[in-house]
């Protein structure tokens, strides 16, 4: 008997919630779906995930997330959300792009959102970096703070994205020097290479033993391996993503900060206000979306020489005096 | 206590034992969902109506059904010859190259004989790949767990290879191929029933669960009803004496893991040709490693297989209904309830085994007072 009096309090203690959030019409839902792989993954989905927090702890409105298993709920998902009148609904990475096109139609009322993809449709937002950009600037740093005039990049899967990575950094050499040697190796073809640290450890070992002294990883959790060895050798490493300088205090020079954080923050907060709009958002140096790392961890190993020469190529970026070129539109690299 | 006990009635072994067997899975799972505050109650039944409840959890649960009877049988028709395929991952991996291919480059075939072609050649690819460790297992002696399990990295690598560098669309940043036509597509049943005037939710569930049915039936009559599948048979209890019977077990092994192949290759058709309508990186899922738990758990008698997958399909689309109602529940949990099922299931099938024997057989030897 009390079992089933305390149920239907429940039931009506659950439809006055209801009622209370109903009342504040102008609250958004917003909603996460993270990718195949892991939300903690001390790196892009994580990004998302901090993004959010600090929206929610700035906003007061709750968000929900969702970790998907495999390829077949991509679309079943996003229905589920959109018809539970979630919005904007944030999806992390581009292998999104499909199913997105795809449910983005059958909810013209909802917000999407996608990061690394493109996906035009009049209700999808499309938040795309510019890596090359930041990839530049550590590799300006690399390059300034190299003693061996070697350096290595050690990419997780072998993908345009990553790629574009990889040349953005190795621009960022050449700029420096031209004589300058970048070793370039991805992990893997598939997606178990965003989650390998021992074998970017050893690719990043193979590097060192060819003389690189500074180890660049844009690999996801593989990074970790790769940052692990570098500073093992008493080499640096150069982190990705989120700020890694913090995983080994004083052995990583810096990271290419890709703010998906600030990207999904961003894309909430615009949604809250009434300001969101869908279409492509290029985030560059100058919009805020990639940068370097500078903190207590890193500044025993990053000369101010280093650093005046990265602001300087930064601020020539943003001018447009130095034009780094983007992998993606030609599938080659110019250095 | 020590006399050997009777065997166990026919519908206690289908049937009784099963079913104990997943109610202690459940049980068990029930403390863990108490464990980490929530009601283990309304979460099975968050489970059962997610995946049972209305038309399109029942779509989605049979799409994944689908993918299960398949894996399942490649795997079970193994086990009849004595052998262990852990290879049906990288089979059905290798049978969605085929069907890609055929769905890509054949598009002159006139209306849906694309899609057939496309089906056959999905289990030729899949048949083709699992022909060499079940070559190297007939005559070079080099065991069929090892291949199989090396083989599922080469298909893996050889995938990515293709889908990176080869067949994906320039200028595109997923691995996967271009759209299929629509005539290389297995046909939908939201489709297939809205001519009729009958409205069913738009799931992936598509007729390749007829194929699946068909497949299951095949494989009932070949081991039980062929002399092919007696010598099957007799080549997995007794190879030895297989031979003094005039059979050859390199034969049977290599025919029986050609089938296999050729089934694992319906994963390939359920979910490149049924679903995605593109092939994609790892659309395999891990679907063909729990076809092992499903052969396991039906007892790899097709009957057993499609109760099994069936089951696996519940516990796949009601766990995404879990995850999704009850954030507390995360993904890892549905995995920790899909473990303890395979466990009781599988690894401690006879652990009631022996308390029902000894009661059945109490039942029916003691005279009534």
């Amino acid at each position: 008997m009390f079992g089933r009096n305390s149920n239907i309090m429940t039931t009506a203690l659950f439809a006055g919630g209801l009622f209370t959030s109903a009342a504040y019409a102008a609250d958004i839902k917003p909603a996460i779906i993270y990718d195949l792989g892991h939300k903690f993954d001390a790196s892009f989905n994580e990004g998302v995930f901090h993004g959010a927090e600090k929206f929610k702890k700035d906003s007061g409105v709750d968000y929900r997330d969702l970790e998907i298993q495999n390829d077949a709920e991509r679309e079943q998902d996003l229905r589920k959300f959109a018809k539970a009148g979630y919005s904007p609904i944030m999806t992390v990475g581009f292998s999104w792009a499909t199913a997105l096109g795809k449910v983005a139609d059958e909810f013209p009322n909802t917000k999407f959102a996608i990061i690394d993809a493109d996906v035009d449709k009049p209700n999808v937002q499309s938040i795309k970096f510019k890596e090359q950009e930041g990839s530049f600037l550590v590799g300006v740093i690399a390059a300034k703070t190299s003693k061996t005039g070697k350096v290595g990049f050690v990419g997780g899967m072998d993908i345009p994205l990553i790629s574009a990575f990889g040349c953005g950094y190795a621009q960022g050499v050449k700029y420096v020097n031209d004589k300058d040697e970048v070793f370039a190796n991805m992990t893997g073809t598939d997606f178990h290479a965003w989650t390998d640290p021992v074998k970017g450890g050893e690719l990043a070992k193979s590097q060192m033993d060819r003389g690189a002294d500074i180890v660049y990883a844009a690999a996801g959790a593989t990074g970790q391996g790769v940052l692990k060895a570098a500073a093992d050798a008493g080499k640096l490493g150069i982190g990705v993503d989120s700020d890694q300088d913090n995983l080994f205090p004083g052995k990583v020079l810096t990271s290419m900060l890709k703010h998906v954080d600030v990207a999904t923050y961003k894309s909430f907060m615009d949604a809250k206000n009434g300001t969101w709009k869908p279409g492509l958002l290029l985030l560059g140096l100058k919009e805020g979306g990639v940068d370097y790392a500078t903190d207590e961890w890193n500044k025993s190993v990053l000369t101010p020489e280093a650093k005046a020469a990265a602001d300087a190529a930064k601020a020539d970026i943003i001018s447009g005096k130095i034009q780094v070129h983007d992998f993606r539109t030609d599938n080659k690299c110019p250095v | 206590m020590s006399s050997p006990l009777k065997p166990l009635p026919a519908w206690a072994d289908v049937a009784l034992i099963p079913l104990i067997n997943v109610a202690a899975a459940f049980v068990i799972s029930g403390f863990v969902v108490l464990a980490i505050g929530e009601n283990p109650l309304e979460a099975v039944q968050i489970l059962i109506t997610g995946a049972l409840g209305d038309l399109e959890g029942i779509g989605f649960t049979l799409y994944y059904a689908t993918s299960f009877i398949f894996t399942g049988l490649a795997v079970a028709i193994c086990f009849h010859a004595g052998l262990f395929n852990i290879g049906v991952e990288g089979q059905a991996y290798i049978a969605g190259l085929g069907a890609a291919l055929a769905a890509l480059y054949l598009g002159f075939l006139p209306g849906y004989s694309l899609v057939v072609v496309a089906i056959a050649a999905a289990a030729l690819f899949g048949a083709a790949f699992a022909a060499i460790p079940g070559y190297l297992q007939a005559k070079r002696d080099s065991h069929i767990v090892i291949t199989t399990i090396m083989f599922n990295y080469i298909a893996s690598a050889l995938m990515g290879y293709l889908l990176v560098d080869v067949l994906r669309v320039p200028g595109q940043m997923n691995a996967e191929t271009p759209g299929f036509s629509k005539y290389a597509a297995v046909p939908q049943f939201h489709e297939l029933l809205a001519p009729l005037g009958i409205q069913w939710p738009v799931t992936p569930f598509n007729l390749s669960f007829l194929l699946a049915l068909a497949a299951a039936l095949a494989v009932w009559l070949l081991i039980w009803r062929t002399r092919l599948g007696y010598e099957v048979r007799t080549v997995g209890a007794n190879a030895t004496a297989a031979i003094y019977g005039g059979i050859s077990p390199s034969r049977i092994t290599i025919i029986t893991t050609l089938l296999s192949g050729a089934l694992a290759g319906g994963l390939a058709v359920n979910v490149i040709l049924g679903q995605e309508h593109r092939l994609i990186l790892e659309f395999t899922g891990g679907f063909g490693f729990v076809g092992i738990a499903v052969a396991l758990m039906g007892r790899a008698h097709p009957v057993g297989i499609i109760l099994a997958a069936i089951l696996f399909g519940v516990l796949y689309q009601g766990g995404d209904e879990l995850a999704f109602d009850k954030p507390k529940i995360s993904r890892d949990m549905i995995v920790v309830i899909q473990g303890l099922v395979v466990l009781f299931a599988g690894a401690l099938e006879h652990m009631f085994r022996r308390p029902v024997s000894v009661l059945l057989a109490r039942r029916t030897t003691q005279p009534p007072i």
